[in-house]
């Protein structure tokens, strides 16, 4: 099928999300819609696929002009789209996932899951997805439940998939994977539309790539153009991908953990016995797909979360179950992984937020009363030093952008008077500028000789940061490995290899 | 690749008339008030049988629809206007006191009478205002009042004390009934996760069980009698009325007692630490959490201010009017302690929006009784309109749509509360 949009244009208000967008799919074709987050991508899939009406320009699907009146109506037009959150019932199978709203039946209205299954498994075979269509969803790893994404666009005979920011969710292999089936669907003669802000993804898979900014397209590019290029058309001015380090020089250990031990919330092990030290004047980049345990791991550093057995040492002092305010005064900083879940409060100003954890702190209070000229003068500098774009610093968090949002805590912990910093996906979401600021800033701690934590599902953010690298998977430690070792090994140790086996 | 000029951000400020059209939560209250008044025209046309009969009539005369017209407007004019005559003043009285220099005190009553309605009003909703602020619902404000009247009513008129300690400690000891009866949801829901909208509804029962066994009991029945009635305040624990006794305007001295409250609540919420830990935990619980703030803390002394300021309330309630409590205390119609969640939610749980809410509120309230006195609509209909005002104030949307405001900032249009606080 081929797609083309002409001058596709939506506003929200006075925001232009899209402006004058023009694009053509040809089948077969790998299409990559490359952009910073808030550039409009999602806008435009949106129109694509039914969900907003362009205020102008036209759809057209093979020289024909179309409107679309919802979803349905694309579908119709063989219109596939794979959404960043899977829209899966995850307590029942592959196949009746895939006929959900569609089933095929026999007498008496009764699905025919016979029929359902044969057809799952011939279209798996044709594409090579390899997905047993009697698997139930839940039980299955995050890669292969996107695989039941796409067989259920493809079951809807769809002839242009959208996919939207896919590789997010998954681990190295998985991706790998991920743009094999890519391939094969586009050899198959099906077009893609593959969304993403990921260069190295856009580089490996893409036939052609279209950047857009600010709601405009920039530019098309080839893949053969370099990371530099399409990063420099993606914001407008040269990024550096790498951070620029001094030497590594480390000092004695800051933070200690010995065999600790600690449960998730249904009270399974998450954190299996995990001893780690991190040094002065070091970055301990901890890496692993999400979910296995980095997340308990960091709540019990934090005294969010209850500690089994174990220990956990602050310069030679007992941290663990400890308070959060305790943790807070031990000089302990903390980025949390959900920024607007435990970093801010979005309908309270920028310099509210600025003192969310020090509202007691001198000059900010004084015998219980607080002191607004302290916490605003605070903000302002905090603001300029940290480079936040805000309307003024009375606006409400929430009315910040993502990458903002998150310049504002990083500007609380790191100018509090910080012994250690516990930052989780501190970039996640972030436009290419935004993570270049939070990296230097983390990089700049440590070149003051202070320890760090970080923890990212990100490799390149791993290798960027790290001085050395810890891999987690399953609540055990799989090993640490110094940064020069290849994407492949880490990407093992992600997937529980060993030291041995992923070739340490 | 070629022109990659960004375009600047648009960062201008609106215009003041937009700022003004645009939907601010200033604006939609007013609206409300508005529409509420709309609405409660409508409700007495179609009630007032005069009303209807002319309308009946408007094809049997020529001039049957401007006299339909006419009568709809003489009602709704002459309803709205006993409101106001009967809850501010009186214009003709009032220039008459003007240029005779008589009759001060009969222009002045209405205005006096809301006043006194509105100064415990005003207390306890801010008590309302400051748990909802922390994100927790005292639906009990209303028990904690009667617990709080009860406690000072005991003090004021049981124990002797010298004059001029006599009335602070009766206050002091409705605070503390108050906070007493507010502790126990606080520490249930902070060491059992007991839900507080449950056991706070609840405890309202206990309290007017334990009202109707206070005041039959021996020592604290006014003696002499057997109906449910307590004994009467001391002089020295009233609340005088601020023009004296014999002015006959019951206006009083808690009219400071309420001020001193708002000022109060604007330094909690506003420039103390401990306020700022409120609003933490009552926007973002798990962000609260993150920063060190023991929610358990806040949950139990958030609800102690909040039943504290309840406890106040019912006792500014007696002292400044009946001087004792019978067992229709804080009943029905008189449960302050439930008008002030509307009012709260009206006020925006702000100190100086609840005062404005709690003048309208005791406004409409006085004034309706004028009402049903000169044109005979019923009281309820006051009632039925400050229902509508608050339902137009809930459903910020729908007074956006019906009055084709232009869309605000998201952040600032938003409900006061966040649903059940768990």
């Amino acid at each position: 099928m081929q797609l083309e949009l002409r001058g596709i244009t939506k506003q929200f208000g006075s925001l232009t999300a899209n402006d004058h967008i023009s694009l053509k799919v040809e089948p077969g074709q790998i299409h990559s819609l490359l952009g910073e987050n808030g550039a409009g991508k999602s806008t435009l899939m949106n129109v694509l696929f039914g969900l907003l009406h362009p205020d102008e320009g036209e759809i057209l699907i093979d020289g024909e002009v179309v409107k679309f009146a919802d979803s349905g109506d694309a579908v119709r037009r063989g219109i596939g789209m794979v959404h960043q959150h899977f829209m899966l019932v995850p307590v029942f199978t592959v196949a009746e996932n895939v006929v959900l709203g569609f089933e095929p039946t026999t007498y008496l209205n009764r699905v025919d899951y016979k029929k359902a299954t044969n057809d799952i498994r011939e279209l798996s075979r044709q594409f090579k997805l390899e997905v047993d269509p009697n698997a139930v969803v839940e039980s299955l790893p995050v890669g292969i439940q996107q695989r039941v994404e796409i067989l259920k666009a493809l079951s809807h005979d769809a002839e242009l998939l959208i996919l939207d920011e896919p590789t997010a969710v998954l681990t190295p292999q998985e991706i790998d994977a991920l743009m094999v089936i890519m391939r094969s669907l586009a050899d198959a003669g099906k077009s893609i539309l593959f969304i993403t802000h990921k260069l190295k993804e856009v580089k490996a898979i893409a036939d052609v790539i279209t950047v857009i900014r600010l709601g405009r397209v920039v530019g098309t590019a080839e893949p053969s153009a370099s990371e530099g290029e399409l990063a420099t058309m993606m914001v407008g001015r040269e990024v550096q991908l790498v951070v620029q380090k001094s030497q590594y020089t480390p000092g004695a250990n800051v933070l200690e953990v010995r065999d600790l031990v600690v449960l998730d919330d249904r009270g399974l092990v998450a954190v299996d016995h995990v001893s780690l030290d991190v040094r002065e004047g070091e970055v301990l980049a901890l890496a692993g797909v999400q979910g296995n345990g980095q997340t308990e791991f960091v709540e019990a550093l934090v005294g969010m979360r209850h500690v089994e057995s174990g220990s956990i040492m602050l310069h030679g002092k007992e941290i663990a179950n400890r308070t959060p305010r305790q943790a807070l005064d031990a000089g302990l900083g903390h980025i949390p992984e959900d920024r607007q879940r435990d970093g801010l409060v979005l309908t309270m100003s920028v310099a509210d937020n600025l003192v969310l954890n020090t509202p007691r702190k001198p000059p900010f209070a004084r015998r219980g009363t607080r002191n607004l000229a302290a916490v605003n003068a605070n903000a302002e500098t905090l603001v300029r030093d940290f480079d936040i774009r805000t309307s003024s610093i009375a606006a409400p968090a929430g009315s910040l952008s993502g990458g903002n949002q998150q310049k504002v805590i990083v500007a609380r912990e790191l100018s509090r008077d910080l012994e250690f910093l516990v930052a989780s996906q501190p970039t996640r979401g972030l436009d290419v500028g935004s993570i270049e600021y939070v990296h230097n800033q983390i990089i700049e701690f440590r070149n003051r000789g202070k320890g760090s934590l970080i923890v990212s599902s990100e490799l390149d953010e791993v290798y960027a940061l790290g001085d050395r690298i810890a891999v987690m998977y399953e609540g055990r430690i799989g090993g640490v490995v110094d940064p020069t070792i290849s994407r492949e090994s880490i990407g093992l140790l992600m997937a529980g290899a060993t030291m041995e086996a992923a070739g340490v | 690749m070629s022109d990659l000029a960004v375009p600047p951000l648009r960062n201008q400020k609106p215009s003041l008339w937009a700022r003004y059209t645009s939907a601010n939560p200033l604006l939609i209250a007013a609206l409300a008030l508005v529409l509420g008044l709309v609405f409660g025209a409508i409700v007495i046309a179609v009630t007032t049988p005069v009303v209807l009969d002319a309308w009946r009539g408007i094809f049997h005369h020529w001039d049957g629809l401007p006299h339909a017209l006419n009568v709809t407007f003489d009602n709704v004019g002459a309803a709205y206007r006993a409101i106001f005559t009967g809850s501010v003043v009186d214009p003709q009285g009032f220039w008459h006191s003007l240029t005779t220099g008589k009759g001060w005190p009969n222009t002045l009553t209405p205005i006096s009478e809301t006043l006194t309605y509105a100064t415990p009003l005003v207390i306890v909703s801010i008590g309302v205002g400051i748990a909802f602020q922390t994100g927790l619902f005292n639906i009990g404000a209303n028990g904690q009042a009667v617990i709080g009247g009860i406690a000072g009513t005991v003090i004021g008129s049981m124990i002797n004390l010298p004059t001029f300690i006599h009335l602070p400690f009766s206050l002091i000891g409705a605070i503390v009934g108050g906070m007493v009866c507010g502790a126990i949801p606080g520490l249930l829901k902070a060491y059992t996760g007991a839900h507080e909208v449950i056991v706070t509804l609840m405890f309202n029962y206990v309290t007017y069980a334990f009202l109707l066994f206070a005041v039959l009991s021996t020592p604290f029945q006014q003696p002499g009698q057997s109906n449910d009635i307590s004994r009467t305040l001391d002089p020295s624990a009233i609340l005088a009325p601020l023009f004296g006794t014999s002015s006959g305007l019951r206006v009083s001295y808690g009219i400071f007692v309420a001020i001193a409250v708002v000022v109060f609540a604007w330094w909690l919420l506003d420039r103390s630490s401990l306020g700022f830990d409120f609003r933490v935990a009552g926007a973002n619980p798990s962000a609260a959490r993150a920063s060190g703030i023991n929610a358990r803390y806040v949950i139990v002394v958030s609800f102690l201010i909040s039943g504290g300021l309840a406890g106040l309330a019912g006792f500014v309630q007696v002292a400044s009017t009946t001087h004792y409590i019978d067992g229709g205390f804080l009943i029905g119609n008189a449960g302050i302690g439930f008008t002030a969640i509307t009012v709260a939610l009206l006020g925006r749980n702000r100190p100086m929006g609840i005062v404005w809410a709690s003048l309208l509120f005791a406004a409409l309230s006085v004034g309706g009784r004028n009402m049903q006195a000169s044109t005979g609509i019923p009281l309820d209909l006051a009632t039925v309109i400050q229902s509508a005002i608050v339902l137009f104030v809930a459903t910020p949307v729908l007074v956006k749509e019906i009055f084709r405001l232009k869309k605000a900032p998201t952040s600032t249009l938003q409900l006061a509360t966040t649903g059940w606080g768990t």
